[in-house]
């Protein structure tokens, strides 16, 4: 199993690169224990989109499925966690439910929805903009729901502004529970981060994974080899739009507060730009990437939110126009070159491996 | 009685313009060379914007329209020279890039113009049949409609240009051998896709609140229409409009507008899953 971290589906190996992920892991521990605890609660905060942002380098990257619908399983889910929390009176219990049922509720609308695309063979860009218009659809229709007959139970759906009133996520435990928030918050989410990259990669270097990539390449040479495209696809559209309800669920107990402005646009394009700016192919690269870019966006929000967008836009462009593999991986690429050659030299018999 | 049912004619007609007004754009682009223009509801908004500007400047309303048309014509032939050229062999990738734009657009808008923009009153007043008053430019925005396709009817079979544009369709490689010029005829039709899309919004400008993200209003409608309908704007929007118009209208008569919508999209779900190309392949299978 574990020798599946490193493959041809994944960039980085070898000492060198688990050691350097190694002091990143070691130095993001370490963060809180000398940083402002606001600085803490907003690093946890970037983490939350990058669940959302591996699931669509799975889905796009390695299968080639451009899914413009990752804010639409985002907002199923957070909703889902909310309802639920609220109804069945939050606390350990509620949260703990609401977080399965946010993930079960993006879970089985992908294999719906999935179904229905993939089985009817809509593919390239149509996929795309089925995807986005059933997002702008939901965004548009919750965000009517301001009137008191739209509730479910006890739980308002509350129009433009927005579902609040439900806990953070609350684990079992003495008095009431460990409630998720500020550094365990941040803790947590490191911790989750992790065991989610890590099964990735092994996902992406598994014969699954190359199946994936087959797909990618050629879906009719896939097929004529005796794969069942569909199946893999509707199989990783259903785990990449999971992984994006996860970070639904973690903003809406984040900040006890989901709105439909969340889902709509502009939102849905941010998860586009990540992982086209990282490098859509890989999950080191996505990983790395969103969360500079997500560090940029804030800093630049500060001034003008606006302006923000504007510039993300046009990141976009330069990307596919100048970088279409993404700018991080295109460092990526450099650096593992620079490397390669030092110590390919004496040895020039292995360059046939490349 | 006769004032209901020309009531469920007007309602009828009402959506069937909007999806072939909002959608032929679109679909023209996409026949063409492929790519979904994901920038489409910001030429809308295009049209809208210089519609009213020029109306506010002192022209009357039609002329003012006939300039929205015509701005959104000629940024469509320069952003394909500059932008969609270097991509035509990767379609996806056009999707991101007019995406990119879209947002690059809809956001500097709100940076330069404002949240708002005075609008323009809804022109030509009513009219009434049986007890019921209609409004009498939304008779012309379905005339409009029906011009439209009649304009790409004319355009695509009746043209220099059309045989041209066809045969690069077919076979690009072909029709440049025997001295078609492709950029051209990719360049042009993505002006008048675009010149559509313009004149949709500068159409509804009228009718609407201005706002820089209004362009989102339409891209569901068009998206959708030009999904079930496939490649052919003939052959595939026109009976796509058709047909979602009358789900449309049923579920909004019976169920109001938010049903109807979600109503029509799940309609699309389902009738993607039994024609994977549309209208148009339908269609194209049935008369082959």
């Amino acid at each position: 199993m574990l020798k599946l971290l490193d493959g041809p589906q994944t960039m980085g190996r070898g000492p060198a690169f688990w050691g350097a992920a190694g002091l990143v892991l070691l130095a993001a521990l370490a963060y809180p224990l000398f940083a402002d605890p606001y600085d803490v609660g907003n690093f946890g905060y970037f983490f939350v989109w990058i669940f959302m942002a591996l699931g669509l380098c799975l889905m796009w990257g390695l299968c080639g499925m451009l899914s413009f619908g990752q804010t639409f399983f985002f907002g199923l889910a957070g909703y889902g966690y909310g309802v639920i929390a609220i109804d069945l009176g939050n606390g350990p219990l509620g949260t703990m439910a609401g977080l399965a049922a946010g993930l079960v509720l993006a879970a089985a609308a992908a294999a719906v929805l999935g179904y229905f695309m993939i089985y009817g063979r809509i593919n390239g860009v149509f996929f795309g903009i089925v995807t986005l218009s059933v997002t702008l659809a939901l965004a548009y229709f919750l965000g009517q729901t301001a009137g008191p007959e739209w509730a479910i139970g006890k739980a308002r759906l509350n129009g433009f502004n927005g579902m609040q009133g439900m806990d953070p996520l609350t684990f079992p435990g003495p008095d009431g529970g460990i409630v998720l928030e500020e550094t365990l918050f941040y803790y947590v989410l490191i911790l989750g981060l992790v065991m989610v990259y890590l099964l990735l990669r092994m996902l992406a270097n598994s014969r699954f994974g190359n199946v994936l990539v087959a797909i990618r390449e050629d879906a009719e040479r896939a097929e004529l080899l005796g794969y069942d495209v569909r199946r893999y696809q509707l199989a990783v559209f259903v785990l990449g739009s999971t992984l994006a309800g996860l970070s639904g669920v973690l903003y809406t107990s984040w900040g006890q507060f989901i709105t439909p402005s969340s889902i709509g646009l502009p939102a849905a394009s941010m998860p586009i730009i990540w992982v086209a700016f990282s490098g859509r192919t890989d999950l080191t690269a996505t990983l790395v990437g969103t969360f500079l870019l997500l560090l940029g966006f804030q800093s630049l929000t500060i001034y003008s939110q606006e302006t923000a967008l504007v510039l993300m836009g046009a990141l976009l462009m330069a990307t596919v126009l100048f970088v279409p593999r993404g700018f991080v991986l295109g460092i990526g690429d450099l650096l593992a070159r620079l490397t390669m050659r030092r110590r390919r030299e004496p040895r020039p018999a292995a360059a046939a491996e490349v | 009685m006769l004032g209901n049912l020309f009531a469920g004619f007007y309602q009828f007609a009402d959506v069937f313009a909007f999806l072939v007004l909002s959608a032929a754009g679109l679909a023209i682009i996409f026949g063409m060379m492929g790519v979904i223009n994901m920038a489409h509801g910001e030429f809308v908004m295009c049209g809208v914007y210089v519609t009213a500007a020029s109306y506010h400047a002192g022209l009357p309303l039609p002329l003012a329209q006939a300039c929205g048309t015509a701005v959104a014509f000629l940024i469509g032939m320069v952003l394909e020279a500059v932008v969609i050229r270097p991509l035509y062999t990767r379609p996806l990738d056009s999707l991101l890039v007019t995406w990119g734009l879209s947002l690059v657009v809809t956001q500097g808008t709100l940076v330069l113009v404002g949240s708002t923009f005075p609008g323009i009153g809804t022109p030509l007043g009513g009219f009434r049949v049986g007890d019921y008053t209609f409004s009498a430019y939304r008779m012309v925005l379905f005339a409009a409609a029906i011009g439209v396709l009649g304009f790409v009817w004319f355009l695509f079979l009746r043209t220099r240009f059309g045989i041209q544009a066809r045969a690069v369709m077919q076979n690009p490689g072909m029709a440049q051998a025997l001295g078609v010029r492709r950029n051209r005829v990719y360049a042009l039709s993505f002006g008048v896709g675009a010149g559509l899309a313009g004149f949709c919004g500068a159409l509804y400008a009228p009718t609407m609140s201005l706002i820089p993200t209004m362009g989102s209003s339409f891209i569901v409608e068009s998206f959708v229409t030009v999904v079930v309908g496939g490649s052919s704007v003939l052959l595939g929007t026109a009976p796509a409009a058709v047909a979602l118009a009358v789900i449309r209208t049923g579920l909004n008569a019976w169920y109001g507008q938010i049903i109807g919508q979600i109503g029509l999209l799940v309609a699309v779900i389902l009738i993607i899953r039994v024609l994977p190309d549309g209208f148009t392949g339908w269609l194209t299978r049935r008369t082959a």
